[in-house]
C-alpha cells in the first residue's frame, strides 16, 4: 500500500470522523429503502379501507387497543434508552452505555412479548385469517382482510424490532470489551438511527390499527 | 489470466477461494459479469426458440404453453438477471472507485454480499425453470399470477425477490461512495458523467427496489393464502397491484437506461476529442430523467380501466421525459459536430446507441399518447419500442463500455477490425430484428402468442433472420474478447489517451487503484483535438 495521506482510510479506524458520517450516510440510505418496503403495505391498507370503511371499523374495534398502547408507551420508551446510550457512548461514559443498552433490548423484547399474547388473544378469539378464522358478523371479508393486513404490518414490524434487540444485545455485551471504544459508539449511533425508524414505523402503525375507528 | 503483469489486482491470488472471498470492488465487478453474462445467454436461448416458433404462422415448434414459459423466462432473466446488473454491477462496481479517485467502495463487504445475493437469487431463478418455469410474464399480472397459473410463481417471485436485495445494496453502496470517497479536488461537477449516471440510478434502486419486493410478497402471499388484496374475486384489486408494480418497473427501465447514457457519455467525448457539450446540462438531465421516471408508471396502464384523468396526467409527464431525454441525444450530437471523430470499435456501439435510443424514445411518444396507445396497446409495437431501449439502448452501450475499458479491466488489446465487424454486425441484425416488428405491431400482430395471421409472416421472417445474425453478433466479442483475454497485447496505461482518473492508473489497476492518492485540478472531458487516440 502506498505510504501517501489518503482521504480514505486504509484501515478501520484511521479516521474516526469520517467513518462516522459514512456509516451513518449508508444507514439513512438504508432506511429510505425500509420506508419504501413498508409503504407497499401501508397503501395496501389505504386502498382496502377506503373500499370498505364500515368492515375496516368493525375489525379495528376487535383488537385489543389497550395491548396496543402499552406497547407504545414500551417503544416510545425505548427509542429514549436508545438515543440516551448513543449520547452518553460519545460523551465516553462506558458503563452508562451498557446500562443503557440493555434497557432498550429488554423494552424491545418487552414489546415483543406483549405483542405475543396479543397474537394469542386473537388466536383465541378465531381473528387469525386462514388459520383460525371464525368471524361470522357483518363485512366477514373485509375483517378478514383488516387482520391478513394487521398481521402482515405487524409481523414485518416485529421482525425488525427483533434483529434490532439481538443488535442492541450484540453490541451490549461487546461494549464490555474496554478496546476500540470509538468503533463501537459509531455502531451505536447506527443501530440508533434504525430503533428509531422501527419505532417510528409503530407510530404510524398504531392509530391505522387501533384509533382509527375506536370512537365512531 | 494475465500472469505477466506483476501487481495489479489480477495477481493477488489465483485461487478460486481468492476470488470468492475477495472484497475488491474490481474483481466483484469481474464475478458480476461471469455472472450476468451466463444469464445474458440463458434469455438469449429463451429468445432464440421464440423467435424460431415465430418463424411460421403455425404453433408448430412449441406448445402455447411452453411458449408463454419461453417469453416469461425471457422477460423475467433479461430484465432482472441481465439488463438491471448489467453496467451498474460489473463496469459500475469496476469503474466508479477508480473513476472518483479512490481505493474503494464504501462497504466493501456489502459489496461482495450483494453478488452472493445475486447468485442466491439466480439459483432460485434456475431451480424453477429446472422444475418447470413460470407462464405468468415477467410482469406476474394479477389474479392470473395469484388464481390461475399452475406454474411455478412462488419461486420466480422469490428469485426477483431476492435478486433485489443485491440492487439495493450495490445502490447504497454506489450513492454513499460517490458522497464521501471523492478524491481532493473532485467536485461534483469535476465528476464524469457515468458516475452522475450511477449516482442517479442508485437513487432508482434503493428507493424503487423494495416496492416490487413488497408488492411481489403480496402477491405471493394472496396465491397460498387466498385473502383478496389483487383478486377482485375475493374483494382486491388488480389495478392496485398494476399500480405497484410499475411503480417500480417504470424506473427499472431508467436504471436499464441511465448507465448507458453515462458509458455512452464517456466513449463519444473520448473518440470526438471534444469535451462534452453542456455538461452541466447533461447532470441535471440525468437528474431529471431519473426524477421524471418516478412519476409516469400510469402510461403503462391506459387500457386498463384507470382513471381517465388519471391517464392525461401520466400522458403528459410521460411526454415531459422527452425533455431530459433529447438534451441528452442533442448534447452527445453537438458533442460530434467538429470533432476529430475516430470510428473505433466503442465509438461504433456508442453511435448506434444514439441512434436507436432515438427510435425507440421516439417512438415511447407514440405510446405515451392516450389515444394511439390504444390502438397499440399488447401489440409488436410495444415489444419492438421496448427493445430499441434495452437492447439497442442498454445492451449496445453495455458492450461498448466493455470495449471501451477493457484495456483498463484486463491490461490488454483486442482486434480492434473484429470490434468493428461485431458492432455493425449487431447494429444490422438488432434493426432486422426489431423494426419489423414496429410493422406488425402497427398492423395489429399481438404480443405473447405463440402463433399469427399468415399474411404476417414476411415481416417475422425477416424478424427471426435477424435475430440469428443478432446471435452472432452476440458470440463475435466472446472470442475475439477471450483471444484478447491470453493472447492480447499489452494495453498500457492509457491506450485511448483518454481523460479520466480511470486512465490515469496502470492497466490492470494495483489492487489499491492508485499508488497515490490522485488530486484533481481540471474539469472533467479536457481533451485536446490535436492529441491522436493512439
Amino acid at each position: 500500500m502506498s505510504a501517501a495521506p489518503s482521504p480514505v482510510p486504509a484501515a478501520i479506524p484511521a479516521d474516526i470522523p469520517w467513518r462516522r458520517e459514512t456509516d451513518s450516510l449508508g444507514m439513512w440510505i438504508f432506511l429510505a429503502t425500509e420506508a419504501m418496503f413498508f409503504g407497499v403495505l401501508f397503501l395496501a391498507y389505504a386502498h382496502a379501507r377506503i373500499a370498505d370503511p364500515a368492515g375496516f371499523g368493525v375489525a379495528s374495534r376487535l383488537t385489543h387497543a389497550w395491548l396496543g398502547t402499552t406497547n407504545t408507551a414500551i417503544l416510545l420508551t425505548s427509542s429514549l434508552t436508545m438515543a440516551l446510550a448513543v449520547r452518553n457512548g460519545w460523551a465516553g461514559r462506558r458503563r452508562s452505555v451498557i446500562a443503557l443498552l440493555w434497557a432498550t433490548a429488554a423494552l424491545g423484547a418487552a414489546f415483543i412479548a406483549v405483542k405475543g399474547v396479543e397474537y394469542a388473544l386473537e388466536w383465541r378469539d378465531g381473528l387469525v385469517p386462514v388459520l383460525r378464522f371464525t368471524y361470522a358478523g357483518s363485512h366477514a371479508q373485509a375483517v378478514e382482510r383488516f387482520f391478513f393486513l394487521y398481521f402482515a404490518m405487524t409481523g414485518v414490524h416485529a421482525v425488525h424490532l427483533s434483529i434490532g434487540v439481538a443488535l442492541v444485545a450484540w453490541l451490549a455485551v461487546r461494549d464490555r470489551d474496554p478496546s476500540h471504544p470509538v468503533r463501537r459508539r459509531e455502531t451505536a449511533e447506527c443501530l440508533g438511527l434504525y430503533w428509531h425508524f422501527v419505532d417510528a414505523v409503530w407510530i404510524f402503525l398504531y392509530p391505522l390499527i387501533y384509533l382509527v375507528e375506536l370512537w365512531r | 489470466m494475465s500472469a505477466t503483469l506483476p501487481g495489479s489486482y489480477l495477481t493477488q491470488g489465483y485461487t478460486l477461494g481468492s476470488w470468492l472471498a475477495t472484497r475488491d470492488h474490481k474483481r466483484i465487478g469481474i464475478l458480476y459479469a461471469i455472472a450476468v453474462t451466463l444469464f445474458f445467454f440463458l434469455g438469449g436461448a429463451a429468445a432464440t426458440l421464440i423467435r424460431l416458433e415465430l418463424a411460421t404462422p403455425a404453433g408448430d415448434l412449441v406448445s402455447a404453453d411452453t411458449y408463454n414459459k419461453l417469453f416469461t423466462v425471457h422477460g423475467v432473466v433479461m430484465v432482472w438477471f441481465f439488463l438491471i446488473p448489467s453496467i451498474p454491477a460489473t463496469l459500475g462496481n469496476f469503474l466508479v472507485p477508480l473513476m472518483i479517485g479512490a481505493r474503494e467502495v464504501a462497504f466493501p463487504r456489502l459489496n461482495i454480499l450483494s453478488w452472493y445475493i445475486y447468485v442466491l437469487g439466480g439459483l432460485f431463478t434456475v431451480a424453477m425453470l429446472v422444475e418447470g418455469g413460470v407462464d405468468t410474464g415477467w410482469t406476474f399480472y394479477t389474479p392470473f399470477s395469484t388464481m390461475f397459473s399452475n406454474t411455478h410463481v412462488i419461486a420466480a417471485a422469490a428469485g426477483v425477490f431476492i435478486v433485489g436485495f443485491s440492487s439495493i445494496l450495490t445502490g447504497l453502496n454506489f450513492i454513499v461512495t460517490v458522497h464521501r470517497m471523492r478524491a481532493p479536488g473532485m467536485t461534483w461537477f469535476r465528476l464524469p458523467l457515468f458516475v452522475w449516471a450511477l449516482y442517479a440510478t442508485s437513487l432508482i434502486l434503493v428507493l424503487a427496489t423494495p416496492v416490487l419486493a413488497m408488492t411481489l410478497t403480496l402477491m405471493a402471499l394472496e396465491r397460498v393464502l387466498h385473502i383478496g388484496i389483487f383478486d377482485p374475486a375475493l374483494g382486491g384489486d388488480p389495478l392496485l397491484f398494476q399500480h405497484l408494480f410499475w411503480f417500480y418497473s417504470h424506473p427499472a427501465v431508467y436504471i436499464m437506461v441511465l448507465p448507458a447514457m453515462g458509458v455512452v457519455s464517456e466513449i463519444i467525448t473520448c473518440f470526438a476529442r471534444k469535451r462534452i457539450f453542456g455538461y452541466r446540462f447533461m447532470a441535471y438531465a440525468i437528474l431529471g430523467i431519473a426524477a421524471f421516471g418516478f412519476l409516469v408508471w400510469g402510461h403503462h396502464m391506459f387500457v386498463s380501466g384507470q382513471s381517465v384523468y388519471a391517464g392525461m396526467v401520466f400522458s403528459m409527464l410521460s411526454f415531459m421525459v422527452a425533455v431530459p431525454s433529447a438534451i441528452k441525444v442533442f448534447n452527445w450530437t453537438a458533442t460530434l459536430y467538429k470533432g476529430s471523430i475516430v470510428f473505433s470499435a466503442p465509438m461504433l456501439y456508442a453511435l448506434g446507441f444514439v441512434g436507436l435510443f432515438t427510435i425507440g424514445g421516439m417512438t415511447g411518444l407514440y405510446l405515451a399518447t392516450l389515444a394511439v396507445d390504444v390502438h397499440l396497446t399488447d401489440t409488436y409495437f410495444v415489444v419492438a419500442h421496448f427493445h430499441y431501449i434495452m437492447v439497442g439502448g442498454a445492451v449496445m452501450a453495455y458492450l461498448g463500455g466493455i470495449h471501451y475499458w477493457w484495456p483498463k479491466i484486463t491490461g490488454r488489446l483486442y482486434s480492434e477490425a473484429w470490434g468493428r465487424v461485431a458492432a455493425l454486425v449487431i447494429f444490422f441484425g438488432f434493426n432486422l430484428t426489431f423494426f419489423p416488428q414496429y410493422l406488425l405491431g402497427y398492423l395489429g400482430m399481438p404480443r405473447r402468442y405463440h402463433e399469427y395471421a399468415p399474411d404476417l409472416q414476411l415481416l417475422n421472417v425477416l424478424s427471426s433472420g435477424g435475430a440469428s445474425i443478432l446471435a452472432v453478433g452476440y458470440l463475435l466479442p466472446l472470442a475475439y474478447l477471450g483471444w484478447s483475454l491470453f493472447k492480447g497485447p499489452p494495453a498500457g496505461r492509457n491506450p485511448w489517451h483518454a481523460k479520466g482518473l480511470e486512465w490515469t492508473t496502470s492497466s490492470p489497476p494495483p489492487p489499491e487503484n492508485f499508488r497515490e492518492v490522485p488530486v484533481v485540478t481540471e474539469a472533467p472531458y479536457a481533451y485536446d483535438p490535436e492529441e491522436p487516440v493512439r
